[in-house]
This record gives structure tokens, C-alpha cells and sequence, in this order.
């Protein structure tokens, strides 16, 4: 009670008394440090509060391509759940997603991945070949070319298909803008080209000079599957755009299927976009069995359901949706190992002066 | 065509000879206000539009997800661990090159613009070299449980690196037109060094001073290239502001990139509003020390 009184006098007599006219110098002067102080204070608060979230359990980092991120967010979920029903203290599963190529580059450089999920084997090969982190053998340690899911390669057109774009020769048209990232570093683009290449092989057509006409029709060489998608689906640009099928569904759903249609050319690929266990940067007998068990349940078949949802075509179909399996057509699919595989297709075409770099130079 | 009409006009009226005829004046207001719409107001507009699309719930909402939170809370630690630095670096580095002589100094303040002159992406693949896993100290490093790259003291060590040339470069031209007459008069009455720095050149220095840091944690926090480079994307662990917002927008959560971009925006307009309402409040004490 006093304690209010003593304080409502005080304030009453702060504003009676007139405030000095002109402060002097050096009150005025002292304001700037409290100022800084302050300044420092709110950003202590900011940080305060920060919870550090640690989880008791074990922490591992897939480190996956692009258009992954929505399968991974879903089965990291679903897989923290099943680890923890098996009796084991829940793992945190953190995920890094970028251009397949950039990615392999950066786990060579030390980003520290227990798993790679990765567009295609040449990047897993590039791994193993660069550093000890992973055996030469990896691709033979998991079912089906350690592929747990396969997409192909599909064209995105526009609602309608103004340009009439129904097959890889309508590419090379005149007029035609393609949009497709840069093979350099998405593993997808890759995918792309090396269909193009296939279809020009089987209709008497120099590869070359074909992959260079389409090429031509490029205007921008997005560095990642995403960011191709999102030029072409939201800035607008180009005809068509050449994706991975997941994507374009995923386009789709996301967009609205009144703005876009899918057409499937008559030649394409079956892209099996590996996984991989990084034995290097695995140190731990708890993680390790984490991480294989991580891998091992892609193949499970609540997972193999889960890629089928998100658009990818998976082996396993006894626990999905009738409905995502009946979606995809028939494709005639080409693997790698027409191209001679990896090993041989990645330094030929993609290399340091290989046929993309002198496409490329044209 | 305009000529003949500036022309007699200029022969009717008396005109002061600073100012120029009333169409050229207008003409080229209008051309910096259309520029500037279309560069500058109207992107704002956009995003804050695009952010607010489904409505205010909806964005506060994208950034309270635990990722987005992580991404707000680095990039104010980066921040605020680069910032001091930098200002400590800035105040140390101008206070020789300016009331010292020595040499070597233009060589020094050729190495303090590098950052500004080095592409950022260079400057990310940099640390990558230096402490990456294809370097011994990056092994090294590693080895004994210090990451650089890939982890935050790498994220740090690049925004530290971007960021470093803002505060020195706001306050050497300044401190070089005040000159040493100040100092040098506090010497010959005896003060000390320390005594010299605190009571006679900070004082004078502040304003610039805190200028610098504004800028500089401008940048510490927008900062996207160089820490792109050495981030290794990890959600929720090494993905700062800028590069949550690409994260959002490829996708296809716009409102969620939109409104953290509205968030880095407005950090943006409060840094400037609180320079505009500190340089009024205080336009005396800036007239008296006559700079800036």
C-alpha cells in the first residue's frame, strides 16, 4: 500500500516538474551506451529461450536429392515410430536435400552422412571411389540394385498441350523451350539426357547432334530437379519441362491437375535412384544398427506403400492403395546398363569434356 | 522535341539559376518513383501479399514449426556472435590504419575490401578447402569432435568472413576527416592510451560506429551464398534464415518462404527505421561532430 502511494507520488512529481529545456551535453551523451546495451540484452532474450531439443536416442543424417523431401519427411516419421516399438529410445533422423551431384560432392567434402539416398548409382560410385567412406561393393549389399523405389522420366506440358509435344523428336522443334536442369549436378538431368540419347539411337537419328538440338531449346539449366520444377510450375517458363515422373505427379497435386498434363514418350528410362549405408562415417555399433535397419525397412511393406503414394513406382504393392498402383502407364524403361553403365555412361557423357561439355560449348 | 519546349519557357519566366524547369523536375521525379515501384516497393508488396495469402493465423503458424524456429535462432546466434566480432575487428583495425602510421597499412586496407570483392560463392568453397574433409585440418578437426564445415562453427566462420569489411569501412573515411588534433591534444595532457581511445575517440566514432553494425548484421543475417556453400543443408541443425526460405519455396510452401522472407524484410525496415529515428532524434550531436 505505501509502496503504491510512495510510487504514484513519485510519478506525480516526474511530471510536474518541467523537463530541462536544453539537456545537456553530457546526459544526452550517456544515452548511448544503455542504447547498446539493450540492443545486446534483446538479443540474449532471443536466444534464451532456445529448448534445446536432445533427444535421448541417436541421431542419424540422410543425406538425400531433391525430390525426395516429402517421401522422407513421411518415412522418417513412420520409421522413428517403428525404432521406438522395437524397444529402442526414439532416433532423431535429420535429412539435407539438394541436387544428387552437389549432394555426393558435399559427403566427399565431409558433410558427415550415415545414409545416402541418392538420384542414381554414379553418384553413390562417386563416393566410393573419391574416399574410403563406403565400399566399392555397396550397390550389391541391399535387394534390387539397392533401389527400394524407380520412377522414370516424363514430360510436363501445359494444360492442353498447346505445342502438341507428344514425343523426344517434338523437342528439337523450333519454337519448343525446354526446361531441364543441368546434368552436371542433378542426377535427374542425367536421366533425362541419357533418354534422349536412347530415342535418337532407336529411330536412326545421330545422338549427338539430337541431344544438342534439345539442348539448344534450353534457356535455363536449373542446378537441381526442384528448381527446374519450380521454373517451369511457378516462374512459368518453357514448353515442357522433362522429370522425373514423381515430381510431375507431385507437380500435379500440388498445383492443381487442371494447369498441367503428363505425357509419356515412347522411349524412357528406369532410373533407380539408390541408397547406400556410409560405413565411414558410421562409428557406432547402436548407430550402425540404426542406419541399417533404416535402409532395410525402405523395403518394408508400409514403406514400399509410402513410395507409391509419393509417386514413386515401388516393388512391393501388398499394403498400398490400389489406386497409386494403377496409376502409372506402361513405359518401354531402358536401364543404365544399356548405356554400359555407370562406370562407363558417367566419365563418357558427363565427365570433363565429355560429350555434354562439347554439346554444351556449341 | 523537349528542347523546343524547355526552351521558351525559359524565355517567359525568371528562373533560379539551381533549380531546373518545372517538366524536367517532374519527369524526373516520376522516372526515380517508377523505378523504384518496380524494383523495390512493389516486390515488397508481393511478398508480404504472398506471405499473407491465406491470412495471418495461417503464416504465424509456418513459423512456429520446429524447423523454421531453428532456422530464426541461428541465424540470430550467427549474428550475434559475428557482429560483436566484427565490430571489435572494425573499431581495432580503423583506430590503426587511421591515427597510426606504419607500414604496410594500404596493403591492409586492400585485405579488408577482399570480402567485398570476393565472390561469396568463393568464399564458402574456401572453407570447404581449408577445413573440409579433403584437408589435413579438416581431418584433424574432425577427428577431435570439432566439425567446421558442414556444422555451424563453418557457417559462423563464413558470415564472419562476408560480414567483415562493414564496420571498418563505415568508420576509417570518417575517423581519417577528424583527424588526430583531438587525440593528440588528450596526449599532451597526459592521458594514457586506453584513457585517449575511451574519452576521445570512441565518443566520436560512436554514430558511425553503430551505422557499421547495423549494416553488419544486415548482411550477418541475410547472408545466403557463402553459408550455402559450407551449410550442408541440414534441417533444423545448419539452415539459417535464407536458406530456409529457398528450402520452403522449392517445396511448394510458399506462404511458409514467404512469410520468413517478410520476417528477414521487416528485421531489415527496423534496422533503417531505428537509423532514420536515431539520426532525428540525435541530429545536434551529428551536426556537432559534423559527419555522416
Amino acid at each position: 500500500m505505501s509502496l503504491y502511494q510512495t510510487l504514484a507520488a513519485r510519478l506525480k512529481r516526474l511530471t510536474l516538474v518541467p523537463a530541462p529545456v536544453y539537456a545537456e551535453q553530457p546526459s544526452r551523451r550517456l544515452r548511448f551506451w544503455p542504447m547498446m546495451a539493450t540492443g545486446a540484452l534483446a538479443i540474449g532474450v532471443t536466444l534464451a529461450p532456445a529448448p534445446q531439443a536432445q533427444a535421448q536416442g541417436l541421431t542419424l543424417l540422410n543425406v538425400s536429392y531433391d525430390p525426395t523431401r516429402e517421401l522422407y519427411r513421411e518415412y522418417n516419421a513412420w520409421f522413428a515410430d517403428w525404432w521406438e516399438a522395437q524397444g529402442n529410445p526414439r532416433p532423431t533422423i535429420q535429412t539435407s536435400h539438394g541436387g544428387s551431384g552437389a549432394q555426393a560432392r558435399a559427403v566427399i567434402d565431409g558433410l558427415a552422412a550415415h545414409v545416402v539416398t541418392l538420384a542414381l548409382a554414379g553418384d553413390i560410385d562417386a563416393i566410393a571411389t573419391r574416399t574410403d567412406l563406403i565400399a566399392e561393393d555397396w550397390q550389391s549389399r541391399l535387394p534390387q540394385n539397392a533401389s527400394p523405389y524407380t520412377s522414370t522420366i516424363v514430360f510436363l506440358v501445359r494444360e492442353g498441350n498447346p505445342q502438341n509435344i507428344q514425343d523426344w523428336d517434338d523437342l528439337v522443334r523450333d519454337g519448343v523451350e525446354v526446361i531441364t536442369p543441368n546434368p552436371k549436378t542433378s542426377g535427374g538431368a542425367r536421366w533425362n539426357y541419357l533418354a534422349a540419347w536412347a530415342y535418337a539411337e532407336a529411330n536412326g537419328l545421330d545422338p549427338q547432334e539430337f541431344v544438342g538440338q534439345i539442348y539448344r531449346n534450353v534457356p535455363v539449366l536449373d542446378t537441381a530437379a526442384r528448381g527446374s520444377t519450380t521454373t517451369f510450375v511457378q516462374r512459368g517458363l518453357g514448353d515442357v519441362l522433362l522429370a522425373w515422373e514423381n515430381e510431375a505427379y507431385l507437380a500435379l497435386a500440388e498445383l492443381g491437375e487442371d494447369q498441367f498434363d503428363i505425357v509419356v514418350p515412347s522411349v524412357s528410362v528406369l532410373a533407380e535412384p539408390p541408397v547406400a549405408l556410409v560405413p565411414g562415417n558410421v562409428t557406432d555399433d547402436n548407430l550402425h544398427a540404426l542406419a541399417t535397419a533404416y535402409l532395410e525397412q525402405l523395403y518394408s511393406p508400409e514403406a514400399q506403400a509410402m513410395a507409391l503414394r509419393h509417386y514413386y513406382r515401388a516393388w512391393d504393392t501388398s499394403a498400398a492403395d490400389p489406386e497409386d498402383v494403377a496409376r502409372f502407364p506402361e513405359v518401354n524403361r531402358l536401364t543404365i546398363q544399356h548405356f554400359g553403365g555407370w562406370a562407363e555412361a558417367q566419365p563418357l557423357h558427363f565427365g570433363d569434356g565429355g560429350i555434354f561439355d562439347q554439346i554444351y560449348q556449341e | 522535341m523537349t528542347n523546343a519546349m524547355i526552351i521558351p519557357a525559359r524565355r517567359r519566366r525568371l528562373r533560379s539559376a539551381t533549380s531546373e524547369p518545372t517538366l524536367v523536375k517532374w519527369l524526373l521525379i516520376g522516372l526515380c518513383l517508377a523505378v523504384l515501384t518496380v524494383l523495390l516497393f512493389a516486390p515488397l508488396i508481393a511478398v508480404f501479399d504472398e506471405a499473407l495469402r491465406r491470412g495471418w493465423a495461417f503464416a504465424l503458424a509456418s513459423l512456429s514449426e520446429p524447423d523454421a524456429q531453428a532456422a530464426i535462432r541461428l541465424t540470430v546466434l550467427v549474428a550475434a556472435i559475428t557482429v560483436p566480432l566484427n565490430a571489435t575487428f572494425g573499431i581495432a583495425a580503423a583506430w590503426a590504419i587511421t591515427k597510426f602510421d606504419w607500414r604496410g597499412k594500404a596493403w591492409v586496407i586492400t585485405m579488408i575490401d577482399l570480402p567485398f570483392s570476393v565472390s561469396p560463392v568463393v568464399a564458402g568453397l574456401l572453407f570447404v578447402l581449408m577445413f573440409g574433409a579433403n584437408s589435413a585440418l579438416g581431418v584433424w578437426l574432425v577427428a577431435n569432435g570439432f566439425p567446421v564445415v558442414f556444422a555451424v562453427p563453418g557457417i559462423v566462420l563464413a558470415t564472419l568472413f562476408i560480414t567483415f569489411p562493414f564496420v571498418a569501412r563505415e568508420l576509417i573515411p570518417m575517423m581519417l576527416e577528424q583527424g588526430r588534433a583531438e587525440e593528440e591534444a588528450a596526449l599532451t595532457l597526459g592521458a594514457s592510451g586506453w584513457r585517449v581511445f575511451m574519452t576521445v575517440t570512441l565518443p566520436n566514432i560512436r554514430w558511425a560506429l553503430l551505422y557499421g553494425v547495423l549494416l553488419c548484421n544486415a548482411r550477418a543475417m541475410g547472408e545466403f551464398g557463402a553459408v550455402a556453400v559450407v551449410s550442408g543443408k541440414i534441417r533444423g541443425q545448419t539452415t539459417t534464415m535464407p536458406l530456409m526460405i529457398e528450402m520452403f519455396y522449392n517445396e511448394y510452401l510458399s506462404v511458409a518462404a514467404f512469410t520468413m522472407a517478410g520476417v528477414l524484410a521487416l528485421l531489415a525496415f527496423v534496422t533503417l527505421t531505428l537509423k532514420s529515428a536515431l539520426e532525428w532524434r540525435y541530429a545536434d550531436q551529428l551536426a556537432a561532430t559534423h559527419r555522416h
